[in-house]
């Protein structure tokens, strides 16, 4: 039989999708092993029990100098800069995502200008926001907004502009004023996409927050990895870079189940990843 | 009839970037009336079918709804079913149908809530009783058959009571089993509701059967150095039965009949014009 008509088994698709995880784990095992036997003390690759040591350290023993719990302090207040500066972005794209996509007069005054500012790399911004707003939350979390945003609205207006013209003018005929055809037609139909815009945004999202952490913080997970960087603390950064993975991923997966639950007639088709 | 028409269409034209699609359409449609409209693909059947709608605008002359001339959007007096997306995906079978309800009760919210929810689902128990959907009432579209989609639309469209129904190809993606059950319950509702029809439709033996009048579509004139340079109008405009739809027409009359529109087919003009026509309606495609 040809290969693309062979489909694995429940067992055999999860072996084959953990399979490249245990590589990775195994090669890194392998790597680090070697090293130290060159050199018992070295600080590159150090071993999966002392970056595990070193994690439980950052999770449970209270810092000496200010006796917070570092992991979670970080972990707060990156998800708190995050969590806010990706809520302003949704409720803008929302706002200005429908007025938009829906309205040809407010799609002809913002549209251009919306597709210039989206090009502005946001990071060449950070000093002018950092100028501005001083070093405090206020810069970061504009930074995060400023660089999500602007594609975040463009996609929505999109979805708004994908609604089936149909449908629209279908709605006209049962009597619908412009609001209600927003608020039971334009919103329901452009959330799980807003909702697919907003996973798909988070990567940037955590670049942005990790960049302005690592630059002006006094924490977060971003302040952390760029900290211990100076002693060489892989043991620390690298557990923390999983740490994110890991957090990442379950907003993403977390977003998927809600789009799901909430938008279940979306879903209905077949769903991909 | 002596009264003043339904529906009047006055030297309607339609261009786009300047290439006519439709010119010359005059027409009076009296109330009752189902027509049936059909034509080559390209011809502008569509566009009128929109433009009834007020989906589209007319580029020259006018139509008159009751002697006024239409409204330049889409009102509730004009219930429309297209092919596909006629129903709304995000909602129900059965809250596609209050939907109506809902927007015209709340102002703001377009919602209905508690019992008054409640009385708007009991409202609907004939309409559900009539499309035979009261055992998918709380499935959403995506999970119904296209027969029952199209049933869904022409109930929807029928809410607002309209005065006149128009249909862009509804059986268009159907069974040709399934066709005949819409037809029935089409025919059923446009008896009952007293409502004008207009229907865009490919199959001619639809067109025969279910109209009371055909109107075909069709270019008259060909330039053959210009295929664009004329728009299509009104060709043929057939009686099919009075407009109450009294009496059948017999087998013999439709064979008469569909003899006489596959006659349409052939070119009008001359011998050559048939090369122009393949040529004019390729190049529409």
């Amino acid at each position: 039989m040809r290969i693309i008509n062979r489909k694995p088994s429940r067992v055999t698709a999860l072996a084959l999708g953990l399979l490249p995880f245990v590589l990775t784990v195994v090669t890194y095992a392998v790597a680090s092993h070697y090293r130290r036997l060159d050199n018992p003390a070295d600080k590159l690759l150090p071993s999966l029990s002392s970056m595990a040591e070193a994690f439980w350290r950052m999770a449970t023993v209270p810092d000496r100098r200010s006796g917070d719990l570092l992991l979670w302090l970080d972990s707060f207040d990156s998800l708190w800069r995050l969590g806010t500066g990706m809520a302003v972005s949704t409720l803008l794209a929302l706002s200005f995502g429908i007025a938009i996509g829906f309205i040809p007069h407010v799609r002809s005054a913002l549209a251009p200008y919306l597709a210039t500012f989206s090009l502005i790399p946001p990071i060449t911004i950070l000093p002018i926001l950092f100028i501005t707003f001083g070093l405090g939350e206020l810069a970061k979390i504009a930074l995060i907004v400023i660089g999500t945003a602007p594609v975040m609205i463009r996609s929505t207006a999109q979805a708004v502009l994908d609604i089936p013209r149909e449908m629209i003018i279908k709605a006209e005929t049962l009597g619908a004023s412009v609001w209600q055809m927003v608020t039971r037609l334009v919103l329901p139909q452009v959330l799980p996409h807003l909702i697919t815009s907003l996973r798909l945004s988070l990567v940037p999202a955590w670049i942005f927050l990790i960049s302005a952490e690592a630059i002006a913080s006094t924490s977060g997970l971003g302040y952390r990895i760029f900290l211990v960087r100076r002693y060489l603390a892989m043991d620390v950064i690298l557990p923390y870079v999983v740490w994110i993975t890991l957090l990442a991923f379950l907003l993403d997966r977390a977003l998927l189940l809600l789009s799901r639950r909430a938008f279940r007639w979306h879903h209905l088709g077949g769903d991909a990843l | 009839m002596s009264t003043a028409p339904k529906l009047s269409v006055q030297g309607l034209a339609k261009f786009y970037d300047r290439i006519p699609v439709l010119e010359r359409v005059n027409l009076d449609v009296q109330t009752g009336s189902f027509c049936t409209i059909v034509g080559a693909s390209g011809c502008g059947k569509s566009t009128f079918l929109r433009m009834l709608l007020s989906q589209e605008h007319a580029s020259r002359g006018q139509i008159l709804l009751d002697g006024k001339p239409l409204p330049p959007e889409p009102t509730p007096d004009r219930g429309i079913v297209f092919q596909k997306y006629s129903v709304f995906s995000h909602l129900t079978v059965a809250e596609n149908l209050i939907l109506a309800q809902e927007f015209e009760a709340s102002r703001w919210s377009g919602r209905l809530f508690g019992s008054a929810r409640k009385a708007a689902f009991q409202s609907i128990d004939d309409l559900f009783d009539r499309i035979g959907l009261q055992p998918a009432a709380n499935k959403y579209p995506a999970q119904l058959s296209g027969g029952m989609q199209q049933r869904l639309a022409i109930a929807q469209a029928l809410v607002k009571k309209p005065s006149i129904l128009l249909l862009d190809e509804p059986f268009g993606a159907l069974d040709p089993g399934i066709r005949v059950d819409m037809h029935e319950l089409l025919l059923g509702l446009w008896k009952e509701l007293s409502m004008t029809v207009f229907m865009v439709t490919h199959d001619i033996h639809e067109a025969f059967k279910l109209g009371t009048r055909l109107l075909v579509f069709d270019k008259i004139r060909h330039d053959p150095q210009a295929p664009h340079a004329y728009g299509a109008t009104i060709t043929y405009d057939l009686p099919l039965k009075s407009p109450t739809g009294g009496t059948l027409r017999s087998p013999e009359a439709i064979a008469g009949a569909i003899g006489a529109s596959q006659a349409t087919k052939p070119p009008p003009f001359s011998q050559n014009s048939k090369a122009h026509d393949t040529q004019a309606s390729d190049n529409h495609e």
